[in-house]
């Protein structure tokens, strides 16, 4: 057979997939003609910026191939040999108890077997199931697809998800300027221009965007930072570690103690108050409550005035250097970079991190957020983007299986019952638990304030788990817990539907393989997600929908989602009703019918081609976000989340005020004695940081962001030429060992050298690791980063045991990031580290 | 006829591995004799990435530097290649004929670049080809060229004044690594790290405020440099040389002079630099 090309998506850009006699052999950036791109123009500073003809990709995804056909694919259905439903199931050894292979027919008897069983005995509540974040890429498979879709269906207890990549700025900041419609996120339109054109100066503050890549959008903002360093836009970056962002654009770097940034920003805004560099006349007329804030910052609240000097204590930064950040901060155009998507960054991770996130947003405020160059912006998003294309994204309705009207039935869950991700473990071990807010709270800001338990008056507690995709191992808080949870026989039942083989996949009583997009039919845009992080795509430089297409038959006997829900549903005597008598190829159809790409391409036209780079209209007009709120007009970027737009109340930002709140409104009226996020922002000290009487046990503090060379968990451990990375895995005595970066001053004070064997550990657990020395790092600071895909314990099963794998997230606290926020705060932990015996 | 090289731009390179991972694509499993034999899934580096950290804390600069095959004019590796098992296309691409080269374990340490890797399954040393299955195809550029997200690869015909590679021979200063192995590499490099000074200032009777503006004096082999520290009181003197003697001078007036004698057999964060005023 000769060669054939297809094209497919990923969650980290578009790809062409080259396959001979039946066998993937190539895979890279998508191939398109070149008379399809438009590429923008930027002028600036008399310079043309414009993008190359190209895909970036993230650098994963170049291994996409071995992926594929890893080892780790799950290739039968396998049932845990203790685990007989008519008998004994022995909850007590998942994680250990070996497997045997059984059929389709049977593996799925056996679980519509048991959700039948489960919900006639119980109810319909005792079933819970939970997908990972994220995904295989396509609409029509992604985990809002066919998952939810079933599950809403026959009705279950869902999971909400905390809002784990914008934990501070989503309980936080939204109470300093809206922006809830985006979880915390500030819109980003036209803000590379913005930067082009009138940024001096970037301060990046816990980011690290070549890394973190905004997201799904690759590598492609890569060269736009490339172009801001050429023009001489001076980069500051305040981290623990010097983060490669700051290795790529050689910057200032500025490395204060975890758990201090709120104190830095309060010290920075007490100069800017003293020396009266700030922009008084935007605190006047865009803000409201910064007398009370003022009172804060001179101590005459509590006396303790935030001088430099204070935070110099707190930081362990010299109170000079505070000043002169403060200084050159207010008298240049400066960008916050403040997280990936303009706000996000591991800090929001941590004790206490709602107070850091609205401090970011509260020291832009003073000096005039919206100005030109004077933006909260990512780096990562913001490049011109033709909005007026609109195509489903699967944060939208429309890009949901159950609710798109693309369905003749829609699917809505009749369980009222809800589980909260980060307590999943306790309210399966020690109910009931009880949280705030729904999750993802992208309705309004009072969502955040509702009070939930579990199990829910009327409601049964869950009896089977049904857990697909990723590996909690390493990316969720204090992890063991979750081999206690699945060894509970609460637990009567459990299941694991994969692609590969992750931490979690041996805890499953019934493990189902399922196969990748490039197995499958789908469609899906670059970058898109819609919804709560609308116009994502602007992080491409251009904007392209693919149709996923199947490019070989599911490797082994895996199985499309798809496939595998419209069996289990055909079992329940729905299937009909579940697939509309649609093949996943028809939904994809439905859903290019439904966008507005047949103004532009015909399906016949895209199916054969495989792609449709959407056109940059000649008269682009670029909208810079906030722009219109500093200049007192309403809002005029597409931002379609915002509920005041094209209101009469369209100047206002979404807070009750309107405007920016220095003491929040919404926090004063629904939480006013909540001292641990007070309506003003206060800088708290860490319930676990450097003065917790835990220090002495364990000085060191770990500093776990998300990983340069995996995608959270995907890629990491089933693509083996990841291992040849030093950055990423590095292999000793035929293992691939998870990086452990500690100061010269800290592995000499432990007697450890670059390469050493390490057990970084605490009360929580311990881990293995490969010690890598480096200067990079503040002393007292240790860096590994989470989402290890491999969770290895020395003996599996034991929820105590070492892990091997590298998933530190089994050191990090399940304690929340105060008593009413209830985001993760991973980077508030002690840990200590020792050479580990040859 | 195209004399094909590559210019390699460090100051842009993020040591993303996008190239190394492009390649082992292009490669791993994959035969194009007689261009070349499959790349073994593991081990061989045909696109290594040199990692150089650079400097002391809080003063660290981190340099990648991309080395693939280098295609030297001269190359070692061809000279030791008995019967033409390594062999030079007309357009400059350096070749292993994958069928010539069996067994011939000896050219793998020929290379001073470390850019040949021996195959032990196929017993065959092997190396970057500059993708020449692909170009003879039509493409325009290897993978790893495709792959680089901020165009620190450029790749082209280093004879033709239109090229990428010829314009930035003509615009940037472009060094061959490692000269010294004379070689005559047609990979050529801007912004190969060399060494830097660097410190900060403070006037210890205003420890609180962050000594801006404070002349300091480098004087070594080439003569004297002159620089102010910045707003944070910083100062750095970068491009030095190699295991240079220098000496840093900070002389401001009203205190005492200090004179710091450094060595730069590595980068050099001198730390803080305390003036104390002369009574």
């Amino acid at each position: 057979m000769s060669e054939q090309v297809f094209t497919s998506c990923t969650n980290a850009g578009p790809i062409s997939v080259y396959v001979k006699d039946g066998k993937v052999i190539r895979i890279r950036p998508l191939v398109a003609e070149e008379s399809d791109f438009t590429p923008w123009t930027i002028m600036a500073g008399g310079k043309r910026y414009s993008p190359p003809k190209k895909f970036a990709l993230s650098p994963y995804v170049h291994a996409e191939r071995q992926r594929l056909y890893s080892e780790d694919r799950l290739k039968h259905p396998l049932k845990r040999v203790d685990f007989d439903p008519r008998g004994d199931r022995h909850p007590e050894t998942r994680g250990k108890s070996p497997y045997e292979r059984i059929s389709w027919d049977q593996a799925l008897d056996l679980v519509a077997g048991e959700i039948k069983r489960i919900q006639d005995l119980y109810g319909p509540a005792a079933v819970t199931a939970m997908t990972s974040s994220h995904h295989n890429w396509g609409v029509v498979g992604y985990k809002v697809g066919p998952f939810q879709r079933f599950f809403n269906m026959i009705g279950y207890t869902q999971v909400l998800d905390n809002p784990d990549s914008w934990e501070g700025w989503h309980w936080g900041a939204t109470h300093a300027y809206g922006f809830y419609w985006r979880l915390g996120m500030p819109e980003q339109y036209d803000l590379l221009e913005d930067a082009l054109q009138n940024a001096e100066m970037i301060v990046f503050w816990s980011n690290d965007p070549d890394s973190t890549r905004g997201i799904y959008t690759g590598q492609d903002s890569a060269i736009w930072r490339t172009w801001l360093k050429e023009k001489g836009v001076k980069m500051v970056f305040i981290d623990p570690f010097h983060n490669y962002t700051a290795a790529a654009m050689e910057g200032k770097w500025i490395a204060p103690r975890i758990g201090t940034d709120a104190a830095l920003a309060l010290a920075i805004a007490f100069v800017w108050l003293s020396e009266n560099s700030y922009d008084q006349e935007y605190v006047t007329t865009r803000t409201v409550g910064f007398g009370e804030f003022r009172k804060y910052l001179l101590g005459e609240s509590d006396g303790v005035p935030k001088t430099p000097q204070w935070a110099a204590q707190e930081c362990g930064l010299p109170a000079r250097l505070i000043k002169a950040l403060a200084r050159e901060w207010a008298s240049k155009r400066t960008v916050l970079s403040a997280g990936a998507r303009g706000g996000e960054g591991g800090a929001c991770r941590q004790a206490f991190g709602t107070e850091w996130a609205r401090l970011m947003v509260l020291l832009q405020a003073m000096q005039g957020l919206g100005k030109p160059g004077v933006s909260i912006w990512g780096t990562t998003m913001g490049a011109p983007n033709n909005t007026s294309v609109w195509f489903p994204g699967y944060a939208d309705p429309d890009g949901r299986l159950s609710s798109t009207r693309v369905a003749k039935n829609r699917m809505v869950n009749p369980v009222k019952q809800r589980l909260y991700r980060l307590t999943l473990p306790d309210a399966i071990l020690n109910p009931p638990v009880s949280w705030r807010g729904e999750g993802f709270c992208g309705q309004s800001l009072e969502q955040q304030f509702t009070e939930n338990v579990y199990p829910m008056p009327g409601y049964p507690e869950v009896r089977m788990f049904y857990r697909y995709g990723g590996s909690f191992m390493g990316t969720m808080a204090d992890t063991s817990k979750w081999v206690r949870m699945y060894q509970s026989p609460k637990l009567e039942f459990v299941v694991n539907q994969d692609c590969w083989r992750g931490g979690e996949t041996n805890f499953a009583d019934i493990i189902l393989p399922a196969c990748t997009s490039l197995e499958r039919d789908d469609i899906g845009e670059w970058g898109t997600a819609g919804g709560y992080t609308q116009h994502a795509s602007s992080g491409c430089n251009h904007r392209v929908i693919v149709r996923l297409q199947k490019c070989i038959d599911p490797l082994y006997e895996s199985k499309s989602d798809y496939e595998i829900f419209s069996r289990l549903a055909a079992r329940l005597g729905r299937e009909e009703e579940f697939t509309e008598g649609k093949t996943a190829l028809d939904w994809a159809k439905a859903l290019f019918e439904i966008s507005d790409l047949p103004k532009y391409i015909s399906w016949d036209e895209f199916n054969r081609k495989g792609y449709f780079l959407v056109p940059i209209p000649e008269d682009y007009q670029s909208t810079p976000s906030l722009r219109w709120f500093y200049e007192g007009r309403e809002c005029d970027t597409p931002d379609l989340g915002n509920p005041k737009r094209l209101t009469p109340d369209g100047k206002e930002l979404g807070t009750y005020s309107g405007k920016i709140e220095f003491v929040a409104q919404s926090l004063l009226t629904h939480l006013p004695d909540d001292e641990e996020r007070p309506p003003l922002p206060h800088y708290l000290q860490s319930w676990e940081g450097h003065r917790s009487g835990l220090a002495e046990k364990y000085p060191l503090q770990l500093l776990t962001p998300h990983p340069r060379f995996s995608f959270h968990t995907h890629y990491d451990t089933h693509t083996p030429w990841l291992n040849d990375i030093p950055e990423h895995r590095l292999k000793k005595e035929g293992y691939a060992w998870w990086p452990v970066r500690l100061n010269p001053a800290d592995a000499a004070a432990r007697g450890i050298k670059d390469g050493d064997l390490v057990k970084i550990y605490n009360d929580r657990g311990a881990v293995l690791c490969i010690a890598r020395i480096t200067e990079r790092l503040r002393p007292g600071i240790v860096h590994s980063y989470s989402s290890s895909a491999k969770y290895d314990p020395v003996e599996p099963g034991k929820a105590e045991a070492m892990d091997r794998g590298g998933c530190v997230n089994l050191l990090t606290s399940s304690r929340m990031i105060s008593r009413n926020a209830p985001g993760m705060a991973p980077n508030s932990c002690l840990v200590e580290i020792s050479r580990w015996g040859e | 006829m195209p004399r094909l090289g590559m210019v390699i731009d460090v100051n842009k390179c993020t040591g993303c591995y996008s190239c190394f991972l492009a390649c082992r694509d292009e490669y791993c499993g994959n035969d194009y004799s007689p261009y070349s034999a499959p790349q073994p899934f593991s081990g061989h580096f045909w696109m290594r990435l040199r990692q150089q950290e650079r400097g002391q804390f809080p003063k660290v600069k981190v340099a990648y530097i991309p080395v693939p095959c280098q295609h030297c004019e001269d190359a070692p590796c061809q000279a030791a290649a008995p019967d033409q098992a390594i062999y030079r296309r007309p357009d400059g691409i350096v070749m292993i004929d994958p069928a010539k080269a069996a067994g011939q374990q000896a050219v793998v340490t020929a290379c001073p670049y470390g850019a040949i890797f021996w195959n032990p399954e196929l017993h065959l040393p092997q190396k970057c080809t500059f993708c020449a299955h692909l170009l003879d195809r039509g493409w325009k550029a290897p993978r790893c060229v495709e792959a680089c997200p901020t165009g620190a690869l450029v790749f082209g015909d280093l004879d033709d004044p239109q090229s990428e590679p010829a314009m930035l021979q003509t615009s940037s200063r472009l060094e061959a690594l490692h000269p010294e192995y004379s070689t005559q590499p047609k990979v050529l490099y801007v912004g190969l790290p060399k060494r830097f000074i660097a410190g900060e200032v403070v006037l210890a009777d205003q420890e609180d405020e962050c000594a801006v503006g404070v002349k300091v004096t480098l004087v070594g082999e080439a003569g004297e440099q002159l620089t102010t520290t910045d707003n944070y009181g910083d100062f750095e003197f970068e491009g030095l040389s190699d295991a240079g003697e220098y000496a840093v001078k900070v002389a401001p007036g009203g205190y005492a002079p200090v004179e710091l004698r450094v060595r730069t057999e590595t980068d050099v964060n001198l730390g803080t630099i305390r003036l104390h005023r002369t009574p």
